[in-house]
This record gives C-alpha cells, sequence and structure tokens, in this order.
C-alpha cells in the first residue's frame, strides 16, 4: 500500500517540475508578471510557435516587432473569393482583402510577400484581434461602435458595402416581405446575424433562421435547399454566387438591409501602429485621386512638380518628417503603389469588370466622382 | 523493552532521510508547486487581459441578445435577454442529452446482447455496427448524417406519412395537441366516469359475495365509464384539439418539426455512443461467471430468466461505472452541434461572446455549465452505482 502512494507522489512532483519549466520557458525573467506580458496570452495554443507569434504591445511596439519579425501576420477570411482565397491552380492567396495587407507588408517592410496569412472565422477574429495574436485583421470586417471599443481601431473603410438577400429564382420572391414564414441561413458572429433579425422585425417578417459557424457550412446548407434565402454581405453573395453550380438559379434581391463598412482593424493600444495601418489605406486612395499608379509610380517620383505629389511620394523636403512621423521610410508609398498598385488598380484586379464578379463600384468611387473614398491630407 | 533499540534507531536517522519528514515535505513541495503554478497562470490571465482591455464580468446577461434563434422550447425572440438566449441553449443541449443518454443505453443493450449471440448474423451485423461507429470520428458521422438528411425531398415535395405527418429535408413535421380551455371540464367528466365504474364494480362485488348475480351492474358501470366521457367529449366541443402542420409558402406551419440538425445530432450521438455502450454491457455480462449460468440452468430457470434475473443483475455492477464516462461523453459531444448548425449551449454562446467580445467570460460560464452538467451526470449515476453495488451484498 504504501509504495505505490510514494512513487504516485514522486510522479506527480516529477510532472509539476516538468510543467513549471515549460510554463516559465518563454519569459526570461522569473517573475510571472514578465512571464505574462512576454508570452502571447490566452490564446498561446492555437498559434504554432512562439517565435511566429506576434507578441501584444502595449505602446507602439508592433511596428518594432513586424520589422524585427521580418513579416506580417494578417488575419483574413481565406473562404471569399475576391477578397482573401487560395487561387486555383497556384495556391497562392489572392483578393481584395489581401492586396491590402500586402500593401501594408510593402509599407513596413519594404517587401509585398513579407505576409503570413492567417485564415480565421467570423467567431475567431475579434479573439485574434483581442489577443495580439494577428497584427492587422483584414477580413471584410464591419466597422461598429461596439467593435472599436472592444475589439481594434478601424483604420479608413476600404469597402463600403451593404446587406443583401440571396433567394433561388424558384422561390419567386423580390422584396423582404415575400420571405415571410421563410427559413434564412446565415453565418453566426457577424453583424448579419443582427441586422437580418432588426430588418425583419421592423418589418414585421416572420422568418426561422438557421445558423452555422462556418461560412461553408452556410452557403452548403443554402445550396443543398435547407434555407430558402441567405443573407450577408452584398460582395459576399456575388463572390459566392461565382462557385455555384448554376449561379443563373440564384438572385440577390434589390434591397439594402444596412450599411457594412469594411475596413482593416489595428488591435487596440498601439497608436502608432494603428496610423501606420489607416495611413496605408489612405495611400491607395491618394494615389488614384494623384493618378499614380503601379506602373508610373517611379516616373512620378522622379519628374512629378506638383508638391502634393512629391510629398506623397516621399521626394518634398518636409516629406522625410511625415514619414518618420509614421515611423516608416521616406519611399514608402511608393513601395506599397510599386507592389500593390492604386485603390482602383486593387479593386478592378480582384473585383472589377475583368473578373467574375464584375462589382460596380458603386459608393467606393473617389469623392470627386460621386463616391465616399476620401483621404485625408497627406502633409 | 524491544522498542526501545528502534526508538534509539529512528532517533540516529538525520531528518532528511527519515521517511516521515520526507513525507511531509514532499506534500508540502507539491502544494507549493499547485500554487505557484496557478499564481502564474491567474496572472497571465489577467495581465493578457488587462492589456487587450478585456474585462471579467456577467453583466451583459441581462442584456438585449438581439438575434434569433431557430430551436427553442422555451418562449425566445431577439428582444429577451442574453442569460435566456443562454438558457435556450442550455435547455437543448439537455433536451439532447437526455434523449440521446435513453436511446443509446436501449440501442447499446441491444448490441451489447447481439454481440454474444449465439445466432451467427445477429453476432456479426453487432460486431460490425460496433467496429465501424466505435472507429470512425463523431464529427465525420455527424457530418454525413446531415449531408443525408439534406438530401430528403424539398418541402414542397414533402412525403406525406398517414396522420398528418410530412418527411422533408428541412425536417419531420406531425401534428401537436393542443389542450382547450375545457380540458379542465373533460378531465373532471372522465374522473366522474371512472369513478362511477369503480363504484359500480365495489357494490357488484359485494353483492356476488351475498350471493346475488350482477353482471348486469358491471357492465352499467363500464358503460358508464365510457359514455360519459364520449358525451362529454362532443358536448364540451373537443377539448383536445390537433394542431396540423400545413404547408405554407416555404415551410410547413404548426404541429412540431423535428428538424434535420436536430435529428442528425440526436442519432449521430446515439449510434457513436451505443457502440461503446455495447462493448460495455458485452464486457459486463462475460464478466459473469460460467458457474452461475450453469446454477440458473440446473434450478430450471429459462434463458430469458436467467439473463434477467441472474446475468444482468451482476453484471450491472461492472457496466455501470465505465457507463457513466459514455453518458459524461454524450453529454460534452454535444457541442459538436455547433458544426451542422444546431444551437446548442457551446452554438448559442458561440454568437453571445462574439456579439458581447467577452470572450473570456462566455467561456469560462461554458465550462462551468458543461462541467455542472457532468457532475451532476456523475452524482445521480454514483448514487445509482451504490444501490447495484449493494444488491450483491
Amino acid at each position: 500500500m504504501r509504495r505505490p502512494v510514494r512513487t504516485h507522489h514522486g510522479f506527480v512532483v516529477l510532472l509539476l517540475f516538468a510543467l513549471f519549466a515549460v510554463a516559465c520557458e518563454p519569459g526570461p525573467t522569473p517573475s510571472p508578471v514578465s512571464t505574462a506580458e512576454s508570452s502571447p496570452g490566452p490564446s498561446a495554443e492555437a498559434t504554432p510557435s512562439p517565435a511566429e507569434t506576434a507578441s501584444p504591445a502595449a505602446t507602439s511596439e508592433r511596428l518594432a516587432d513586424v520589422q524585427s519579425r521580418g513579416q506580417l501576420i494578417c488575419g483574413v477570411n481565406g473562404g471569399l473569393p475576391g477578397f482573401s482565397f487560395l487561387e486555383e491552380g497556384t495556391g497562392e492567396w489572392s483578393g481584395f482583402d489581401t492586396d491590402f495587407c500586402r500593401a501594408i507588408a510593402a509599407a513596413v517592410l519594404g517587401d509585398p510577400e513579407a505576409v503570413e496569412f492567417r485564415p480565421l472565422s467570423a467567431d475567431e477574429r475579434s479573439t485574434a484581434l483581442q489577443t495580439g495574436e494577428i497584427d492587422v485583421l483584414v477580413r471584410n470586417t464591419t466597422w461598429t461602435v461596439s467593435r472599436d471599443t472592444a475589439w481594434g481601431l478601424f483604420a479608413p473603410t476600404t469597402f463600403y458595402d451593404g446587406q443583401g438577400m440571396m433567394v433561388t429564382s424558384a422561390t419567386g420572391a423580390t422584396t423582404l416581405q415575400d420571405l415571410e414564414g421563410a427559413t434564412i441561413c446565415v453565418q453566426s458572429g457577424t453583424t448579419t446575424e443582427l441586422n437580418l433579425t432588426d430588418q425583419m422585425r421592423a418589418l414585421g417578417v416572420d422568418f426561422s433562421p438557421q445558423v452555422f459557424g462556418d461560412i461553408d457550412a452556410t452557403y452548403d446548407a443554402y445550396t443543398q435547399g435547407r434555407c430558402d434565402a441567405v443573407t450577408s454581405d452584398r460582395s459576399q453573395l456575388v463572390a459566392r454566387r461565382t462557385q455555384f453550380t448554376n449561379p443563373d438559379d440564384h438572385i440577390i434581391l434589390d434591397v439594402v438591409m444596412s450599411k457594412e463598412p469594411l475596413g482593416p482593424v489595428a488591435p487596440l493600444g498601439d497608436d502608432q501602429w494603428f496610423n501606420v495601418v489607416k495611413w496605408v489605406v489612405f495611400a491607395t486612395f491618394e494615389a488614384e485621386e494623384q493618378g499614380i499608379d503601379a506602373g508610373n509610380v517611379e516616373q512620378m517620383r522622379d519628374s512629378s512638380e506638383n508638391p502634393v505629389i512629391r510629398r506623397l511620394l516621399g521626394v518634398q523636403p518636409d516629406a522625410g518628417e511625415l514619414a518618420a512621423g509614421l515611423g516608416l521610410e521616406d519611399d514608402w508609398v511608393v513601395n506599397v503603389i510599386g507592389a500593390v498598385g492604386n485603390y482602383g488598380e486593387i479593386y478592378n484586379r480582384n473585383l472589377g469588370p475583368d473578373t467574375p464578379f464584375n462589382l460596380d463600384r458603386g459608393p467606393n468611387r473617389q469623392w470627386t466622382d460621386g463616391g465616399l473614398l476620401y483621404a485625408a491630407p497627406y502633409r | 523493552m524491544t522498542s526501545a533499540p528502534l526508538d534509539h534507531v529512528h532517533a540516529a536517522v538525520p531528518p532528511w532521510r527519515d521517511i516521515r519528514v520526507l513525507r511531509i515535505a514532499v506534500q508540502v513541495v507539491v502544494v507549493a508547486l499547485v500554487l505557484a503554478i496557478g499564481f502564474v497562470l491567474w496572472s497571465n490571465l489577467t495581465a493578457s487581459m488587462g492589456r487587450s482591455r478585456l474585462t471579467f464580468g456577467l453583466g451583459f446577461l441581462d442584456t438585449t441578445a438581439g438575434f434569433e434563434i431557430a430551436e427553442s422550447p422555451i418562449q425566445f425572440s431577439a428582444t429577451d435577454t442574453y442569460g435566456r438566449a443562454f438558457a435556450v441553449g442550455l435547455i437543448n443541449t439537455l433536451i439532447i442529452s437526455v434523449a440521446g443518454i435513453v436511446l443509446a443505453t436501449i440501442l447499446g443493450v441491444i448490441v451489447g446482447v447481439g454481440r454474444l449471440s449465439g445466432n451467427w448474423l445477429v453476432n456479426h451485423l453487432a460486431a460490425g455496427f460496433v467496429e465501424v461507429m466505435r472507429n470512425t470520428p463523431l464529427l465525420v458521422q455527424l457530418v454525413l448524417l446531415y449531408a443525408v438528411l439534406l438530401q430528403l425531398p424539398s418541402v414542397a415535395n414533402a412525403v406525406a406519412l398517414p396522420g398528418s405527418i410530412y418527411l422533408s429535408q428541412r425536417g419531420l413535421s406531425f401534428p401537436r395537441p393542443v389542450v382547450g380551455p375545457t380540458f379542465g371540464a373533460w378531465l373532471a367528466l372522465l374522473g366522474i366516469g371512472i369513478a362511477v365504474a369503480l363504484a359500480t364494480r365495489w357494490f357488484a362485488a359485494r353483492r356476488e359475495a351475498s350471493g346475488h348475480p350482477s353482471s348486469g351492474l358491471r357492465r352499467v358501470g363500464i358503460l358508464a365509464m365510457v359514455t360519459i366521457p364520449v358525451v362529454g367529449w362532443v358536448a364540451l366541443g373537443a377539448p383536445i384539439s390537433l394542431d396540423v402542420p400545413i404547408l405554407q409558402r416555404f415551410n410547413f406551419v404548426g404541429g412540431i418539426v423535428l428538424s434535420p440538425e436536430f435529428s442528425a445530432l440526436l442519432f449521430g450521438l446515439v449510434i457513436y455512443t451505443s457502440a461503446f455502450i455495447g462493448e460495455v454491457v458485452r464486457g459486463g455480462i462475460q464478466s459473469v461467471r460460467r458457474g452461475q449460468l450453469e446454477a440458473a440452468y440446473a434450478v430450471g430457470l429459462t434463458p430469458r430468466q436467467t439473463l434477467r434475473l441472474v446475468v444482468f443483475p451482476q453484471a450491472l455492477r461492472v457496466i455501470v461505472p465505465p457507463l457513466t464516462s459514455q453518458y459524461l461523453n454524450l453529454a460534452k459531444n454535444s457541442s459538436l452541434a455547433i458544426v451542422i448548425g444546431f444551437p446548442d449551449l457551446f452554438s448559442v454562446s458561440r454568437t453571445m461572446s462574439n456579439q458581447t467580445g467577452q470572450p473570456v467570460s462566455v467561456i469560462m460560464l461554458v465550462m462551468a455549465t458543461y462541467l455542472a452538467i457532468s457532475l451532476a451526470t456523475s452524482l445521480a449515476m454514483n448514487l445509482y452505482n451504490r444501490r447495484v453495488q449493494v444488491l450483491e451484498g
């Protein structure tokens, strides 16, 4: 009786020592609080290794972290053609959102390919931001006040979207009121889920939601007839419809159920890093407004007389100070535009007339064309 | 006298070699280590949460949820609170768990007994079932089962079964009995009918005891028992009516719907768990010694009686502890519901944590809830186990 008990104790002690050693490993200092500072937080187990993990920064540390790591960790959707998906055949990441990840990497590291894309579900993205596991979230995420205060800071909207509703043409529905009694598929953890409820309640339309955690499960259930309709951002509906076996059997109702401003999100608590993300987005807007594109950016830098362009491209005498304020190289905008092009190029390459989506730019035009894109002055 | 030299030896042993001191010292170290690890983990969590501006707190439970839930056994709408949404998820989980445990036990016993059957076909069918179900992942089974259920005919082409029952890819719709306002009155009439029948029977028995034939009287009693409720039913205008499902534009409205998500989850859990329970039952039965069987046959019990009176009571002692584990697994595995879109506790709480931005609080609440469910199940099964064990004594 006695012997087994003793061996048992010895084993437990060994195990605890091992655990303790492992728990302390990432921390260079013995104090538990310091250990906590340098370890990636509660969701550490979800990340591959400490070296690859973006450590959360309390103050302006993230820019330095990204630069010393030599890679940007960018949270993306991963399942949304046109925005972020793996290109068939090449296996390369491609899309509107991924191009903004590349733009940030080009600005910060000078290399648009120095990005680790991390696909996140709608549920996972808030935790990934809050724990600082990713440097920036570019995942068709709607800007709301609760997310701005609890998730992270929203950079300028890159895509003005609205919630739409897709139905099979067999239902003959043309308005939301026609969907009385219908079953509607929706993805959990989205603003869409809440808007659907709000809109239908306002219209007094009874419906039954069918909620899935995964984007693929949502559309699978819809195409198999489990639901009469599926609701999401209009751009997403258009993108997913191109993947259906018979895209023509599905129509997107001519209703916009909500405002969905989608944009990049930087983790809370690092103002400088947030400024970098914000101004990379503005730079793509400004470049389009000034007629700078991937093809002519170097020539513009070398020959333009326009002080606005010269300042943006880092050749005006005061431009160095502006770039230094962001913590970036003088020619960071040249890197960004040279790598991914201006906003219009990014849009057309991924969603424009030559793509299967052929999405009209709508409100995503420059303010000079009657759209909503309006970059703050770079000066 | 004899102990004196031993005491002397003990006194000479230095404390670092004294087994009594060492034992206490080891325990002190273990406790200190556990506390230290707990402190490190806790301060890590609070520091990280502080940095991410996350807060603990369940205040959000009283605020408006703002989302709808597809299936709720209790009344729920978007204007209700997060707390109520959580309750809906909890009730859904409990329904799945309880129904799953009952059905898995029944199927598991059948499979377990089947594996011991002398019939070649039954024996091999049961063995095949166990091996296939036990050796493929539950998640895969659930996804497959759900995909299969979605291949049923569309709502418009629903299969109509007798009694207003409809089967389609949107689920199984069947009539729901609705209790009308006159139900209480009718129940009273039914009681009166039964009372009259009992009274006449008692009266007739007394008369017969005193030698009077009274079969007529008995008949009157039975007649009254049937007639009073029937007449009452008609007079009161059908106190129980049926809410029959009717196909509207998109879905069947009315009646009760067993959704494909519910069915896939329930049957997936039942089939998977019953394979394990089958093995537990088989092991329990085989643990009963052969002599017990021979003795039972020797005293003239039939095989069925032997199983019921001799084998099962003894096998239960072996079966119940591992069976408890299977019940716990079933309840916990029900959280896979999120994959096939059934609004169980975990699925609803995912939406909650996302909408409120309070992942840590919500996850802790969910863990505490599953823990409570599991501990309650264990407690119930342990009490039952004690009863089974006492039977042996």
